[in-house]
Formats: structure tokens, sequence, C-alpha cells
């Protein structure tokens, strides 16, 4: 038995779920990785094994099996002190608004899965008195772009279930972090025209991640620049809001 | 098809440039024209595909350590920075780091690049056990000293040129400390300079920092940094055994207008760089192995301190026997045209294991100059001096040596060459370097 505090990392073959994963196993956690496929998710718990020295396990989760996900959690060795969820999916835009299958997709990984299953996490933390939960979440869902409201809707569902989970589990001992990354060069974004300063790596928001969740931070804008830009986003009128193009 | 160029920011071609996220995505990305990219810090083409251009930074996990021999194998895309910075702190560190930490263990191993130790303990190259290695004709094949030996000694040094690099295992060097203990000599000239390096001969580390502004009896004047690892008893109270490496904060934002470099703005850099480093010559002190072995990556995207034209580094080596009069001609030409680099380095090298590694038993000179007025012509002119001599030029630094330079430099290219060859039958392999110096056209 390790007396070494643990994190669970829901998404953990993304290229931020790897990064969370290392800035967690450096700070000397225990790391649990799921996604979809433990065996492709090997080679990351190899790595985090020998840089840092630490036990890693590796699991089976899909956001879209919501049936699973009693299974999942009643299935963990032991609960772990922290979790984080990563999961979400971009999908496109334009097929979503046609294809009823793609928006129903994106809106289930981002907002329906993430929400339900870090909801059960919070059930569990809360009989026990303690525990981390930490959403990523996305300055998309702060306001509705023409250019990606589907995922953007989805990202501000989730957005409001953290921050709704934040105000009921803190007064349990079970704290809720929410956590909006802005753009990140992922592979998710490859290939995408983002805006050089207001663009950081992958392992600026693991950092972060470990950083709130050490802090005890509530909502976290990855690139404090972000916060002012949503500011003005949100505070702009609708109808000069919907002129914009982007 | 995109615009890139080297850390030289010289020349400007263009490659596709793709990123693959898995081992048979790597393979299948391979075209006619394809080369690997590491972190980009190869000054030229070296690392620019004819065709395309496969960034290989993504591949950066590591795959086993074993910490009691220092042996760890890992994918090729790892950063030196990101090794030091995870195992130094466990008490390891690679044995052989160049002038930047920010390289790739596949860049580095491609360019069997050496560091302030290549006298005494050789290049990168040497501490590699065995390579993992795509060739261009589509087989993965593991290639060590003793398996498919031509093909390991064609890859060490090789500038990606045999195929990709996939994995690699190699030897970590223990250390008690992040710390080295420094010796610094100011030398007068030229003269004192390499006899402080030949003194330098048994120290771990050796490295002379050039003015190479100073003319007539100071032509060569130089500062020597000698080197050590620092033992634990010999840091002061209260230091921490692994000091943290900063991320480069300063960056420069722009290309500054080439008239900030000029002959004055140069002067008077390499003057007072000079009079500071001498006044610390004399004893021993201990100082991080950040500042010792990586001064400039404290300020990040420097190369744009040379405006938007780019610049050249002509990185040299020239056997022992002739090193001092013909690195006293260079250094003369150098400094009567005075618009040469900051500074310009000067080492000792030992034998290269790669056929294509560039050290060799002599002196090796460092030099930037930027891109401007008739530098090409000058250049071509110090490559004949360089020949003559029996020397040779850096491929990871080079961007415009002739074919006829590189060919009476690299004896061994012809062997190379067949082994290219028998791995890579299509020539599916080459970068805007190799078809610049190698490729038949
Ligand atoms: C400030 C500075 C200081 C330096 N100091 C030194 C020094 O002291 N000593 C020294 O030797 N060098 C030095 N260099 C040069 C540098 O070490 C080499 O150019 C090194 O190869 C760069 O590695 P990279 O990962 O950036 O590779 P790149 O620059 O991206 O590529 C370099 C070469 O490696 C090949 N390559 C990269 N990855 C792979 C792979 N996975 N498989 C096959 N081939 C691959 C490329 O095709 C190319 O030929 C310095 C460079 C800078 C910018």
């Amino acid at each position: 038995m390790t007396s070494r505090k643990t994190v669970l990392v829901l998404g953990g073959s993304s290229d931020i779920g790897r990064a969370a994963a290392r800035a967690f196993a450096k700070a000397g956690y225990d790391v649990g990785l799921a996604g979809r496929d433990a065996a492709a998710l090997e080679p990351d718990a190899a790595d985090l094994r020998a840089r840092y020295n630490i036990e890693v396990s590796t699991r089976t989760f899909d956001v879209l099996d919501t049936a699973s996900f009693d299974g999942f959690v009643a299935g963990l060795p032991a609960l772990p002190d922290v979790v984080v969820s990563i999961i979400g999916l971009l999908g496109v835009q334009p097929n979503a608004e046609s294809d009823l299958a793609h928006a129903t997709t994106i809106m289930r990984s981002n907002y329906e899965g993430p929400s339900l299953i870090l909801g059960l996490f919070a059930e569990k933390f809360l009989s026990r008195g303690n525990g981390t939960i930490v959403g990523v979440s996305s300055v998309a869902g702060d306001r509705g772009r023409a250019s990606n409201y589907v995922y953007g809707s989805a990202k501000a569902g989730f957005s409001a279930f953290l921050s709704g989970l934040r105000a009921r589990a803190s007064r349990g001992g079970v704290h809720v972090v929410t956590v909006k990354p802005g753009f990140v060069r992922t592979k998710m974004t490859e290939g995408m025209k983002l805006i050089g300063p207001l663009t950081v790596d992958a392992p600026v928001v693991g950092d972060a991640i470990l950083n709130a969740v050490e802090k005890k931070a509530d909502v976290v804008y990855v690139s404090g620049k972000w916060r002012l830009v949503m500011l003005i986003i949100k505070t702009l009128p609708e109808a000069v809001f919907k002129k914009l193009k982007f | 098809m995109t615009l890139v160029s080297g850390w030289g920011r010289f020349p400007v071609v263009d490659s596709e440039v793709l990123r693959p996220r898995s081992f048979e995505a790597v393979g299948e990305a391979v075209v006619t024209g394809s080369v690997a990219g590491g972190n980009g810090r190869a000054y030229g083409d070296a690392a620019i595909g004819a065709v395309r251009t496969i960034g290989m930074t993504g591949f950066d996990r590591v795959r086993s350590f074993d910490p009691a021999t220092g042996r760890i194998r890992l994918e090729a895309g790892v950063l030196l920075s990101d090794l030091i910075d995870t195992f130094g702190p466990r008490g390891f560190l690679p044995f052989v780091v160049p002038g930047t930490r920010f390289v790739s263990v596949g860049g580095a191993i491609a360019a069997d690049v050496h560091g302030k130790n290549h006298h005494g303990e050789g290049g990168f190259g040497r501490y590699v056990d065995s390579i993992l290695l795509r060739t261009g004709q589509g087989e993965t094949i593991e290639i060590s000293r003793e398996q498919n030996s031509d093909a390991f000694f064609a890859t060490v040094g090789g500038m990606g040129l045999t195929g990709i690099i996939l994995e690699a295992t190699m030897r970590l060097r223990p250390v008690e400390t992040g710390w080295i203990r420094e010796r610094v000599i100011s030398a007068s000239d030229l003269d004192a300079a390499m006899r402080a390096l030949e003194a330098g001969d048994s120290a771990t580390y050796s490295v002379a920092w050039i003015d190479c502004v100073a003319r007539g009896n100071d032509l060569g004047r130089s500062l020597i940094y000698l080197g050590e690892h620092a033992r634990t008893d010999e840091l002061s109270e209260g230091a921490d055994r692994f000091p943290v490496g900063k991320n480069p904060g300063l960056a420069v934002p722009i290309d500054l207008p080439s008239m900030t470099l000029n002959r004055i703005s140069i002067r008077a850099f390499n003057e007072l760089y000079y009079r500071m480093g001498a006044r610390r010559a004399g004893g021993d002190h201990v100082v991080s192995l950040y500042p010792y072995f990586f001064p400039l990556d404290s300020i990040a995207d420097w190369n744009r301190i040379y405006g938007r034209r780019g610049f050249l580094q002509h990185q040299c080596v020239i056997p022992q026997a002739s090193a001092r009069a013909v690195l006293g001609d260079i250094l003369d030409r150098v400094a009567k045209r005075g618009d040469a680099s900051f500074l310009a380095v000067l080492k000792k090298l030992g034998h290269g294991d790669g056929l294509l590694s560039f050290p060799l038993p002599g002196y090796t000179l460092a030099l930037d100059f930027p891109v401007k007025g008739d530098i090409l012509n000058f250049l071509d002119e110090i490559d004949r001096l360089v020949v003559a001599a029996g020397g040779r030029l850096y491929l990871a630094k080079d961007a415009r040596q002739s074919r006829a330079t590189f060919e009476a430099g690299y004896p061994a290219l012809a062997r190379f060459n067949a082994i290219r060859k028998s791995l890579d039958p299509a020539q599916n392999i080459r970068s805007k370097l190799s078809q610049r110096l190698f490729d038949e056209v």
C-alpha cells in the first residue's frame, strides 16, 4: 500500500489527458488512465512509470456508454482522490447542422457523459467526505457562436452542471474545478487557424489543472487573456454579436 | 505546401509538414522526398524534406528506464530538455548535450551531436546502444553495433537520410548533482587559447568563446570554460541538489532590423563580454548546468535577433596538425570584415563514430553571420581554406556549402551512399540538404 494520492484521468489518451497525467505523476500522484481502448493507453502508462517511478493503471471507459458508468465506478479497486474528465468531441459544426446523429454524439460526448460520470464520482466523494473533481470545459461554452454552437452549447451545459455541483458539493468537503483551456495546440485542433497569443500547448493545460486542484481554484481560464476576451464577448449585446463573423 | 526554414531562417523553402500520431502513420507518411524533422534546431536545410517533412516531436514517450544502470528506451521525439528535467532530479543526465537543450533524441542521433566533452567522451551516438529505424523502403528494423551495424553507423550522424528513427535505447550518465564546477581561463590570443584547450584535455568539459572582432595582437583572445560535474559536498550550504531549469522567459518578439547588429554593437558586446569573463577568471566556482551548457537558451527565439533575412552559421573542423595556422587565417579574415557573430566558439573534438559524423580530431570553430552583402562569397573563400587543410563543415549547421566542399570533407560518403541505397533503393528519403549535396541530379 502506498500513501500517495491518486488521480483518475478520463480521456487519458488525448493530448491534454496525457499532459495532465504527467503533471500529476510528476507531483507524486499514482495515476489511473481511462479511455475507450485500455490497451492503447499502455504506452502512456509505461511512460509515466519509467519517468516518475509511480503506480499507473489503465482501464476502459466509453463516455457514450452511460449504462456502464455504475459498473465502472464500482469496479475501481479504490476511489481516487482526484478525478479529471478531459473528454470532449469538437465534431464538425456544418455536419452537425443537418446530421442529427453527429449532433447527438457531440452533445452527449461533451455534456451528457462527462456530467453523469462526474456526478457519480461526486456522490461517492461526498459519502467519503473528500475528493476533487475536475471538468475540462471550454471557453466555447461561454457564448454560442455561429461557427461551433453545437459543441459550445454542450460545453455550456457542462459548465453549468459543474458550477451547480460545485455549489452543492463544497458543503460536503468535495471540491469541483472547471477548466476552460481556450485554444490548445493538440491533434483536435491540428490544421485549424488558432490565434497565436491566445494559444497554449497541452503541457500548459496539464500544469494548470494540477495547479487548480492544489490551490482549490473554482473556474480556471488557462490563459488569463481568455477571461478578458470572454468577458467582452459575453457582454456584447445580441444585436451586435449576431452580426460578428466568428 | 508550407514555407519552412531551419533555425537560421535561411533558406526558406517549400515542404509539406506532417505530424503523424502513430508509427504506422509515420510509415504511411513516407513518400518520395521525405525526411524526419526533430525540433528544428538544425540551422539550414537538413531537417526539411525535399517534398514532405515528417515531424516527430509528438513521439515523446519514455518506454522504460532502469535506475540501476541508467539505460533508457525512448521515442525519438523526446527532447533533451525533457530528459534533463525528468531524470536530472533522479540523478541522471544525457552523456552528451549540445549548446541548446531543445533538441530531440532523433535529431541528436541524426547529427551525432557533440558537446563540450567530445575531446574525451565522444559524441551523442557513442551512448546509443540501438535504434528502431523505419527505412525508406518501408521496413522497421532494430539496428545496433552488433545487429545491422552498417545501418547503425550510417544512421548515427546520417542526418536522417537512412530513414526515420522511431525509438532508441541509450545510456544516461549518473550524476550526484545538477551543478557544474567551472573554471574560467582568459586567453589573450589564439596561441594562448589553444594552449589552454590542450591543457584542458583532461577536463570533462571544455570550450572557448572567442572574441572574433579582436584583431592584431589580440586576435583569438578568448575565455575558456572548463567544467566538471559537481559532487554533493561541493555545493554551497542549502543549495538544491538539482537546480530548476527555467523555461526561456524573455522572447525576442519581432525580427530586429539587421541594423541592430553592426560593427559597433558587436564590438562593444564582445569587449564587454571578454572583460566581464576575464574578471571571473581564476578559481573554481559552481554554476547550474543550465547556463553552463545552454547559455543561449534563456532567450527564446534569439534567432530573430538577426532579422528577417536570417543568418548562417559556419562551423568547420580543422585537423590538429594545421589547426593553428588555418584558424589564425580564418579569424584574421573574419576580424577584418568585422560583421561576424557576437561570439565564436572554439573547441577540441575527438574521433567521430558515424560515417558522416562531423567530428574529427582537431579544432572546431563556429561563427554566425547575418545573411547580407557578399557573405556567401566570403564563406566560399573560408571553405577553400578548410578543404585545403583536410577539414570539413558541420551538416547540421550548413545551408550553403558546395558539393565539392562536402565531398572533399567526407571521404566515407561513398560507403554511406552504398548503405543508404541498400536500405532505400528508390531513395524515398531525401531532404533539401541531400538534394543540394548528395543526390544524383
Ligand atoms: C543554439 C544552438 C546550439 C547548438 N549547439 C550545438 C552543439 O554544441 N553541438 C552540436 O553538435 N550541435 C549543436 N547545435 C545543432 C543541433 O544540436 C542539431 O542541429 C540537432 O540535430 C538538432 O536537433 P533537432 O531535434 O532540432 O532536429 P532537426 O533540426 O529538426 O533535425 C536535424 C537533423 O536530424 C534529422 N532528424 C530529426 N529527427 C529525426 C528522426 N526521428 N529520425 C531521423 N532523423 C531525424 C533531420 O532529418 C535533420 O537531418 C546547436 C543548435 C542551436 C540552435
